[in-house]
C-alpha cells in the first residue's frame, strides 16, 4: 500500500546490479592509493635531501627474492578462486595456504632488511629524512601486508573447518581483489625505493 | 499495511523502559536511526561551534578588548574551524545522505549496515577526543590545554618544539579517527547507489540528490585520504620522531601545506556537492516544474569534482610559488566557476515559468542561490593570484569563506531541514517559526559577513585577538559582532522551532509537499523496512507517474 508497485511500459525484466562487496573494495583500493599516492610523494620529494648518513645507496639491497614471494602469491590467490568456484575445496585450501605461506615469507624479508638496517647501520625512522620516509612508506605497505595475512588465515581457519565453500566464492573474490592490491602497490613501493630512489 | 506496522511499534515503545530504547538506539545498524544520529550530533556540535564564534566576536568587538586571553582566543578559532567543518558540516551531510539516499532510490538500508555503524561512532569518537583535550591537552608540561595551531595546523607550529603538551595530538587522532569514518560513510554511500537501486532506478533516473552523493563520495575517498596520510606523518614526526615537517633536518613546512590542501580546498567541494544536491531537490518542487537540465547538472557535477581536485595551491599563492604555478592555479580555479554558473541558471531555469511557492524550505534555498553567488564572485576575485597576494590571510577571505558556508551550505541545510523534517519525524515544522528563522538568519548573516569583507580590504588581518584603534575597523567590527548574536538568536528560533514542533507541531501526511521522488511514497516517519514491497520505477519521477497516470513521465523517456 504505502509503496509503488506499478509497473509501467519499459520496466527492465532482469535487473542485476553489480556485487556491493566488489564496489565497496573497489572504493576503499581507490581511498587507499590516495593514501600511498601521498606518502610515495613524500618519499620521492625528500630522496637526496638528508642532512647526514646513512644513505639509500649506501644500505639498500634489492629484495628480488622476497619480492617474487609476493608478486607470485597474486597467482596463487587467483588460481585458488578459480578452483574454489568450481567447488574443489581441497586444492582451493592448498593454494590457500600457499599464499599465506609467500606473504608470510615476503613480511619475513621485510623484518630481516629492517632488523640489518637498523642494527648494522643504525638506520632508524629518527636517524634522517631517508629512516622517516623509508621506514614509512615500507612500514605502511607491510602493515596492509600483515592485514591481508589476518584476513587470508581467518579463511584458511574457516575452511579447514570445513565452512568455505562455492557459494562464498564471491566473498573470497573480494578478498583476493584486496590483495591483488597490496601485491601492486609493491611494484611502486619497489620502483620507488629501490629503483628511482637510489 | 504498513501504517499498521507503525502503530503497534510506537504502541510497544511507549511501555518500553528508557534503557532499553538507548540500548536501541545505540547498538542500531538502520540508516534512519544512524541518519539521525549522525545529525542530532552534528547540531549539538553546531551550538559548540557557534559558542567559540561567539567568543571570537565579543573578543573583537571593540579595540584592545581582554574578554579572552591570547592564547584563548587561539584555541578559540582553532577549535572553532575544525569543530564546524569535521564535526558539524560532515557529519551532518553524511547524516542526511544516510538517511534519504537509500529511500531515494528505492533500498531498505544502506549497502553495508555494519559498516554504517562503525563510520558513526568513529567520527562520533573522533569529535569526543577532540573536546577531550581540553581535559588532558596539558599533558605534563601545562603547556596549555584545546589546539591553537589554527585548523590547518602549518608546520612547524605543530611540532614538539612549538607545540608541547598533546593539545596537537587530540587534534590529529580526532581527525584521524573522523577522516576513517568518512571513508567508510563514502564507501558505503557509493556501494549503496551503485548496487542497491530499486528495479527501473536506472543511473539516468536517479534523483539528483543521489548523483550529487555519489559524486560526493567519491570526493572524499580522494580528498579525506591524503589528510589522513598528512596526520599520519604528523604523528609520526611528534611521536617516534621523524622530520617529515621538520626544516631543521631538511623536512618541508611547504609539503605539509600542499597536503593539507589537496584535501582543504576539495573538502569545500565535499561539503557543497550535497548542498547543491537539496537546492537540487526542493526548488523543482516548490516550483511546481521538473528539474530543468537534469543531464547537464549530473555533468557540471562531475566536472566541479574533477576540476575542483587541481586547485588546492590557491590557498598557498603568498608562499612563493613559481608564476606557472600560480597560473595554473589561477585557471584552475576560474575554470571551477564555469560548471558551477551553469548550476545557478539551471536551478534558475526551473524557477522560471514555475508556479512558486514560498513557502521555509524554498525561501531558504533562495537565499543560497544569491548568497552562493556572491561567494562564488569574490572566490573569482582572489583567484587572480596578484589580488590574492593583497588580501591573503584577511578578513576579506574569512568573509568569502563564511559566504560559501554560512551563506551557501548551511542556508541549503536549513532548506533541508525544513523540507525533510515531516518525513523525519511525522509532524511539519512550525511555518511562522520558520519564517522568523529565515528572516532572522538573513539579516544576521548579511549584517555580519557583508561587513566582514571591508576591514580585509582595510588591512585588518585575521586571526589577531586584538587591534588598535583608529584604524577604520571599530565600527564595522562592532556591527559584525552584532550580527553574530542575531544569527545566534535565530538558531535559537530553529532549535525551539525543532523541539516544539516535535511534540506540538501539526501531523504531516506521507507526502505533505505534493512531491516526486521515491521517500514521500512511504510513511512519514518511514517502517524500518522501509518499503512494504520494493518499488519499480519507469521514470525520474515515480510519483507524479503514480498521481497522474494518464498523463506519466514515463511516456517521455
Amino acid at each position: 500500500m504505502s509503496a509503488i508497485t506499478t509497473s509501467l511500459a519499459g520496466t527492465p525484466v532482469a535487473w542485476k546490479l553489480p556485487y556491493r562487496g566488489r564496489v565497496g573494495m573497489a572504493c576503499l583500493i581507490s581511498a587507499e592509493s590516495a593514501i600511498f599516492t601521498i606518502f610515495v610523494v613524500a618519499y620521492l620529494y625528500y630522496v637526496g635531501k638528508s642532512f647526514s648518513g646513512p644513505t639509500p645507496r649506501e644500505v639498500l639491497e634489492t629484495p628480488i627474492f622476497y619480492t617474487v614471494c609476493l608478486l607470485s602469491s597474486s597467482l596463487t590467490i587467483h588460481f585458488a578462486g578459480k578452483l574454489l568456484e568450481r567447488g574443489r575445496r581441497g586444492t582451493f585450501l592448498t593454494l590457500w595456504s600457499l599464499t599465506i605461506a609467500l606473504g608470510a615469507l615476503f613480511l619475513y624479508g621485510t623484518g630481516q632488511e629492517w632488523h640489518r638496517l637498523i642494527y648494522e647501520h643504525g638506520l632508524t625512522i629518527s636517524t634522517n629524512l631517508f629512516g622517516t620516509t623509508y621506514y614509512s612508506l615500507v612500514g605502511l605497505h607491510a602493515f596492509h601486508v600483515t592485514a591481508g595475512l589476518i584476513m587470508l588465515s581467518i579463511v584458511l581457519l574457516s575452511g579447514l573447518a570445513g565452512r568455505v565453500g562455492p557459494e562464498q566464492s564471491a566473498r573470497i573474490d573480494v578478498l583476493s581483489l584486496y590483495w591483488h592490491f597490496v601485491d601492486a602497490v609493491w611494484i611502486v613501493v619497489f620502483t620507488v625505493v629501490y629503483v628511482l630512489g637510489r | 499495511m504498513s501504517s499498521d506496522a507503525i502503530a503497534i511499534q510506537t504502541a510497544e515503545a511507549a511501555g518500553r523502559p528508557w534503557v532499553a530504547t538507548l540500548h536501541e538506539w545505540v547498538t542500531t545498524v538502520d540508516h534512519k536511526r544512524l541518519g539521525v544520529l549522525y545529525i542530532l550530533y552534528a547540531l549539538f556540535f553546531l551550538v559548540i561551534g557557534g559558542i567559540e564564534a561567539t567568543i571570537m566576536r565579543i573578543q573583537l568587538m571593540h579595540p584592545h578588548n581582554d574578554f579572552v586571553s591570547p592564547q584563548v582566543f587561539n584555541r578559540m578559532f582553532t577549535m572553532h574551524g575544525t569543530t564546524m567543518i569535521f564535526f558539524v558540516a560532515m557529519p551532518i551531510l553524511f547524516g542526511f545522505a544516510n538517511y534519504l539516499v537509500p529511500l531515494m532510490i528505492g533500498a531498505r538500508d544502506m549497502a553495508f549496515p555494519r559498516l554504517n555503524a562503525f563510520s558513526f561512532w568513529l567520527t562520533a569518537f573522533g569529535g569526543l577526543l577532540l573536546y577531550f583535550s581540553f581535559l588532558g591537552g596539558n599533558g605534563l608540561y601545562g603547556a596549555g590545554n584545546a589546539p591553537d595551531v589554527g585548523w590547518w595546523a602549518y608546520a612547524p607550529l605543530a611540532s614538539r618544539a612549538f607545540s608541547p603538551g598533546h593539545s596537537s595530538d587530540y587534534w590529529t587522532i580526532a581527525l584521524l579517527a573522523s577522516g576513517f569514518g568518512s571513508i567508510g560513510t563514502a564507501i558505503n554511500i557509493i556501494a549503496t547507489i551503485i548496487s542497491m537501486r530499486c528495479p527501473g532506478m536506472k543511473l539516468s533516473r536517479m534523483p539528483l540528490l543521489a548523483w550529487m552523493n555519489l559524486v560526493m563520495s567519491g570526493m572524499v575517498l580522494l580528498a579525506i585520504s591524503p589528510l589522513s596520510a598528512a596526520q599520519i606523518m604528523l604523528l609520526v614526526d611528534r611521536y617516534l620522531g621523524g622530520h617529515f615537517f621538520d626544516t631543521q633536518a631538511g623536512g618541508s613546512a611547504t609539503l605539509w601545506m600542499h597536503f593539507f590542501w589537496i584535501f582543504g580546498h576539495p573538502e569545500v567541494y565535499v561539503l557543497i556537492i550535497p548542498c547543491f544536491a537539496f537546492a537540487s531537490e526542493i526548488i523543482p518542487v516548490f516550483s511546481r516544474k521538473p528539474i530543468f537540465g537534469y543531464p547537464v547538472m549530473v555533468g557540471a557535477t562531475v566536472c566541479i569534482a574533477f576540476v575542483s581536485m587541481s586547485v588546492w595551491a590557491h590557498h598557498m599563492f603568498t608562499i612563493g610559488m613559481n608564476s606557472y604555478a600560480n597560473s595554473f592555479f589561477t585557471i584552475t580555479t576560474m575554470a571551477v566557476g564555469v560548471p558551477t554558473g551553469i548550476k545557478i541558471f539551471n536551478w534558475l531555469g526551473t524557477m522560471w515559468g514555475g508556479k512558486i511557492q514560498f513557502k521555509t524550505p524554498m525561501l531558504f534555498c533562495i537565499g543560497f542561490l544569491f548568497q552562493f553567488l556572491i561567494a562564488g564572485l569574490t572566490g573569482i576575485m582572489m583567484a587572480s593570484s596578484p589580488f590574492d597576494w593583497q588580501l591573503s590571510g584577511s578578513y576579506f577571505v574569512v568573509a568569502h569563506f563564511h559566504y560559501v558556508i554560512v551563506g551557501g551550505i548551511l542556508f541549503a541545510l536549513f532548506g533541508a531541514f525544513y523540507y525533510w523534517y515531516p518525513k523525519i519525524t511525522g509532524r511539519m515544522l512550525n511555518e511562522g517559526l520558520g519564517k522568523l528563522h529565515f528572516w532572522l538568519f538573513l539579516i544576521g548573516f548579511h549584517l555580519t559577513f557583508d561587513l566582514m569583507h571591508i576591514p580585509g580590504l582595510l588591512g585588518m588581518p585575521r586571526r589577531i585577538y586584538t587591534y588598535e584603534p583608529g584604524r577604520g575597523w571599530e565600527t564595522l567590527n562592532l556591527l559584525v559582532t552584532i550580527g553574530a548574536f542575531v544569527q545566534g538568536i535565530a538558531t535559537l528560533v530553529f532549535v525551539a522551532n525543532l523541539v516544539i514542533s516535535y511534540f506540538k507541531g501539526a501531523k504531516a501526511a506521507n507526502d505533505p509537499w505534493d512531491a516526486w521522488t521515491l521517500e514521500w511514497s512511504t510513511s512519514s516517519p518511514p517502517p524500518a523496512y522501509n518499503f512494504a514491497s520494493i518499488p519499480t520505477v519507469a521514470s525520474r519521477r515515480p510519483l507524479w507517474d503514480l498521481k497522474h497516470p494518464e498523463d506519466p513521465d514515463s511516456r517521455y523517456e
